[in-house]
């Protein structure tokens, strides 16, 4: 027992003067995204995108002449391994910049050493509170959850709904839409009648749906990422439950259609305008970018792109533009990060500023449905010719 | 203190500093943040290998204590409890010096709980729940026990998940330093890496040391007893049942210690410490490193830990803890060290030069 | 609350039932023979509508069920061979922890192969919306061919149990698995026909369940867990008990949303095993006397 002792020690001192010094002349990019385990659903595109995106500019020769290493680590949405892996990156890789991590549990977590660490970090989650109290280093590249949720109350408004029920799941993504539904329903008049949370693995919902129909909802509101969204559907026409379905943006992904098949039809969401890049106006500011987006994921992955791949684009993109603006210089690159204005990225067009580490507002989101099992922009004149 | 006791420690001590005098020297003192982590877990570790070696006793819900602790400990360092001022118990206790004034996210007064006063309550809390859950449990045995643990474990998990007071999915964070003494205090800042290096495995050396103790006392003897044969033991007067329970009181305390100062350490916690897999993590640990082998179970603990932190096993770490478990189960149930490889390469190469004489 | 509501309500309840027993035969039929709880049972579900959804890009459906069946089942049997049967009695920490690794091993495979997406089978008959209404309670068609598929399952296993000379050689084994050798039964060949069956029927359940729930690589697990509670609430090793508690947990499990919080929906199924384990371990409906019987 004692030699086991000594040779794990003996191991752990080689491990120490054994490793290589890293190459000199890249950019060296991490991600902490969460590609397996609970957040599979926002890290796996994610990784792919950010694949993707550093393997096309090093074929154009980098930026500013440098090659971008990407180091990608797998967190599982574990908060440790995040914390973890942030330390080493911004203090062993010496990385320039950290992307992610996918969700916001994660990132409050992180953003105090990423502070401390002075690296820049653009966080893919949604939560608020990674950029409000600001932090000098640390952005965030997805929409608030805040104007999803009023995106969705204007239209029930348009739509005199005053009285709906309110299904989320378990998850960060779940409790950050609920937060904001039940804050932001008074101002709208709306009433909250039915209010319930449902565990990320469930498989059947009727019993929820049978409460919602029973506490005489005129719409009601599902906000979750997981297949439960498909599953809320079926079961609540299933039931008999012909009211307005409106989901979260979290529904941003062709597969939850798919797999509701019939079910779908009709539903709407606000989403940002990559999952309607066709049906966009050719002058569209947005339209080069999402296309391109879009072509080169499904081509090279064969899978449908999802708005969450987006967000690490944006994240991924707006470093890039700030490098090219600004050089290698790290505290010059976070100031270009702050002043940069009208960035066309896939969730919207952004415009940072020293207060806004954000950069997006309500136009952000476009009111989608579902029609034909295809994701078309809602038009309140195509509903009513119904 | 039985010597060979004394001598382990000293042995354990020495290797403990000379790991951070190498790092320092090497210039990688950033390793040393993934050891003290893997530390923390080391608490488990042991007090999992105590009840899992020494008892027989299986535990595949070791990672609900942890996450008691740590909850505990968090929940009571950032919840603010100026609304409740005027409240009577509040009033009480900030009498008493067990409150602090602090800062919230957005640099607003918060009034809470201290973090030295806060772990002790983390501790009762786990004491209270191991009594409490461990009656019952421990009256089953085989699939009914791994079940009962695992069902508990699921339920700590389902609940920290559940409930927005703990922040749910998002855990909670902004957990401030906790002070031991002036000028040494658990926190996540670079610049006490190396005291709190210390620290965690200072805790670990005292909690290896009571451990041991425990094992070559009376108490340990009787544990033995219980293990070899249970009813033999029942028969000569040993009180296995309550035998039983201490052992899981005391390994749930070292792992509500663990979640605790780790809490502090990563300024955050989330339901992941909670999750089955972990708990599996830390029996797939204990079975590699031999399960009445104390000193097996922290070296491997601190292993597969420090490479898990660390990323070397990417997207992978799952499978490669189910790998070891299904491996080390198959061929060596006893733990590595006591399959004896050494001693069997010797006498398979002495049989190799000897295949040269035929047989008498 | 109305009559209407509730039947609701009890119909989801009867199809999640169904499913949650079905998981608990497959326990039991390995428990029977070998005394070992598999805890990779439910990856078995999960495997068989994985793969089913994957063959119905080429085939028909009802081959690809068969296909995804026979697939999973041969799996089952090459478990059996390659882990369990050569251990020379292993205690039961060994084969609890064995099979955990390799349900978690199972898992991460089906991660590598089928990606972290979600996957689902078409409707049998119609579609998502396609409903069957009675007054005011709807029924998907598709409750209908889970409750029927498990009910044919049950009756066959029955069938096979009490009427074929395998099915009697089999519980033979179970009863007395000495005795049975002497009367030149091959155990090691049954113990490998239990995987096999339990391995088939988890996958058949998969397969008819998949359209409602979908499939995704980690949907085995909390399967597992309801349906081990099932077994013990009906008592190990007594499948006809399992139906009857599979059914009681899942209109439970149904019911409770009226008063708790939902997502602490798993939790309930929790605590009963938690409470049925330390109040009455035989189950509600077993004694320890028939449990010792182990009888289908």
């Amino acid at each position: 027992m004692n030699s086991m002792r000594w040779i794990i020690v003996l191991l752990f001192v080689c491990m120490v003067y054994a490793l290589p010094a890293r190459a000199a002349d890249t950019i060296k990019v991490g991600a902490i995204l969460g590609m397996t385990g609970p957040a599979s659903f926002l890290g796996a595109p994610e990784a792919k995108t950010l694949g993707m995106l550093a393997d096309e500019i090093n074929k154009k020769g980098g930026i500013k002449g440098k090659k971008i290493e990407l180091i990608l680590k797998d967190t599982g949405a574990s908060p440790e391994k995040a914390i973890s892996f942030t330390k080493q990156l911004i203090e062993e890789d010496k990385v320039f910049a950290i992307i992610g991590p996918s969700t916001s549990g994660e990132s409050m977590k992180v953003k105090g050493i990423a502070e401390d660490g002075r690296t820049i970090l653009i966080s893919c989650a949604a939560a608020e509170s990674i950029v409000n109290p600001v932090g000098k280093y640390v952005f965030k590249s997805p929409q608030n959850d805040r104007f999803a949720a009023i995106k969705i109350f204007e239209q029930m408004k348009k739509m005199g709904i005053t009285k709906i029920g309110v299904v989320s799941s378990n998850t960060g993504f779940g409790k950050g839409g609920k937060e904001q539904l039940e804050k932001l329903a008074p101002e709208y008049g709306i009433q909250i009648a039915a209010n319930e949370v449902y565990d990320k693995d469930a498989t059947d919902l009727t019993a929820v749906v049978t409460k919602l129909k029973a506490a005489g909802i005129q719409a009601f509101v599902n906000w979750s990422i997981e297949p439960a969204q498909a599953i809320v559907i079926k079961n609540a026409r299933q039931i008999g439950l012909t009211v307005p379905i409106f989901q979260s943006h979290g529904f941003g992904n062709i597969q939850y259609v798919k797999a509701a098949s019939g079910a779908a039809e009709g539903v709407l969401f606000p989403a940002g305008r990559l999952l309607v890049a066709e049906s966009l106006p050719k002058n569209h500011p947005q339209k080069a970018v999402l296309m391109k987006y879009k072509q080169d994921y499904e081509a090279r992955y064969k899978e449908d792109v999802s708005t969450f791949g987006g967000h690490a684009y944006d994240a991924f993109m707006i470093l890039v533009k700030a490098i090219e603006t600004a050089g290698t210089d790290k505290e010059k690159v976070r100031t270009a990060i702050e002043n940069m204005k009208g960035f066309v990225g896939t969730a919207g067009i952004f415009n940072f500023s020293p207060k806004d580490h954000n950069g997006l507002d309500l136009n952000a989101f476009e009111m989608l449905t579902v029609k034909g099992g295809k994701f078309v922009v809602y038009s309140d004149k195509a509903a009513k010719k119904k | 203190m039985a010597r060979s006791t004394y001598k382990q420690i000293l042995l354990l001590t020495v290797c403990v500093i000379g790991v951070q005098l190498a790092a320092t020297a090497a210039d990688k003192t950033q390793y040393l943040t993934q050891l003290t982590m893997a530390g923390y877990y080391s608490m488990v570790i042991i007090g999992l290998s105590l009840l899992m070696g020494y008892t027989g006793q299986i535990s595949l819900g070791h990672a609900g204590f942890f996450a008691i602790g740590g909850y505990t400990s968090a929940f009571l360092t950032t919840y603010n409890l100026l609304p409740h001022q005027d409240a009577p118990i509040v009033s009480l206790l900030a009498r008493t010096g067990v409150l602090m004034a602090g800062k919230d996210l957005y640099d607003a007064d918060i009034l809470v709980v201290q973090p030295w006063a806060a772990c002790i309550a983390a501790v009762l809390v786990t004491l209270v729940v191991a009594y409490v859950i461990g009656r019952p449990v421990l009256k089953l045995k085989g699939h009914y026990l791994a079940m009962a643990t695992l069902g508990f474990g699921t339920i700590v998990y389902k609940m920290v998940l559940g409930t927005s007071l703990v922040g749910a999915a998002d855990g909670l964070s902004d957990i401030p330093a906790f002070q031991l003494l002036p000028g040494l205090s658990v926190s996540g800042k670079s610049s006490v890496r190396i005291q709190n290096y210390y620290i965690a495995w200072g805790l670990v050396i005292v909690g290896t040391t009571l451990l041991l103790n425990l094992i070559h006392s009376r108490v340990g003897r009787a544990l033995r007893a219980i293990h070899g044969a249970e009813d033999a033991a029942n028969a000569m007067g040993v009180d296995t049942a309550s035998f039983k329970l201490r052992i899981f009181v005391v390994s749930a305390v070292y792992a509500a210690l663990g979640g605790a100062f780790l809490t502090h350490f990563n300024g955050g916690i989330g339901p992941s410490e909670a999750s089955i897999m972990k708990s599996v993590h830390y029996v797939a640990i204990v079975a590699i490193g031999g399960m009445a082998n104390l000193w097996g179970a922290l070296t491997m603990g601190v292993a597969l830990n420090f490479l898990s932190l660390r990323g070397y096993f990417g997207s992978h770490d799952d499978s490669v803890f189910g790998l070891i478990l299904v491996a080390v189960m198959l061929f060596a149930p006893e733990g590595i060290g006591s399959t004896g490889a050494p001693e069997r390469i010797r006498a398979w190469i002495k049989r190799l030069g000897a295949r040269e004489e035929p047989a008498p | 609350m109305n009559i209407e509501l509730f039947c609701q309500y009890l119909i989801a309840g009867l199809t999640y039932g169904t499913i949650y027993a079905i998981v608990a035969i497959g326990f039991n039929i390995i428990y029977n023979t070998t005394g070992i709880i598999n805890f990779a049972q439910g990856e078995f579900v999960m495997l068989g509508g994985m793969l089913a959804v994957t063959l119905d890009v080429f085939f028909p459906l009802p081959l690809s069920i068969a296909g995804a069946v026979i697939i999973t089942m041969l799996l089952g049997a090459l478990i059996e061979i390659c882990f369990i049967r050569w251990l020379k009695s292993p205690s039961v920490l060994r084969m609890v922890m064995i099979t955990i690794g390799l349900s978690i091993i199972i898992k991460a495979a089906a991660l590598a192969i089928w990606g972290e997406g979600v996957k689902s089978l078409p409707y049998f008959t119609g579609t998502a919306v396609t409903v069957i209404s009675m007054g005011d309670v709807h029924v998907s068609p598709q409750v209908l061919w889970v409750i029927g598929v498990s009910g044919l399952i049950v009756a066959l296993l029955s069938f096979f149990f009490n009427h074929t000379l395998l099915g009697r050689q089999m519980r033979a084994c179970a009863s007395n698995i000495d005795a049975a050798r002497l009367c030149g039964i091959d155990a090691k060949n049954m113990v490998t026909l239990s995987f096999i069956l339990s391995a088939g029927i988890g996958a058949l359940a998969g397969c008819v369940v998949c359209p409602i729930t979908y499939v995704q690589y980690d949907s085995g697990t909390n399967l597992a867990i309801k349906g081990f509670t099932v077994a013990i609430l009906g008592g190990l090793g007594n499948s006809t008990a399992a139906i009857a508690a599979g059914l009681m947990l899942g209109i439970l499990e149904s019911l409770s949303i009226w008063i708790l919080p939902t997502a602490f929906k798993d939790v309930i199924a929790i605590t009963i095993l938690l409470l049925i384990l330390f109040v009455r371990p035989s189950g509600i409906f077993g004694n320890a006397e028939a449990a010792r019987l182990k009888e289908f």
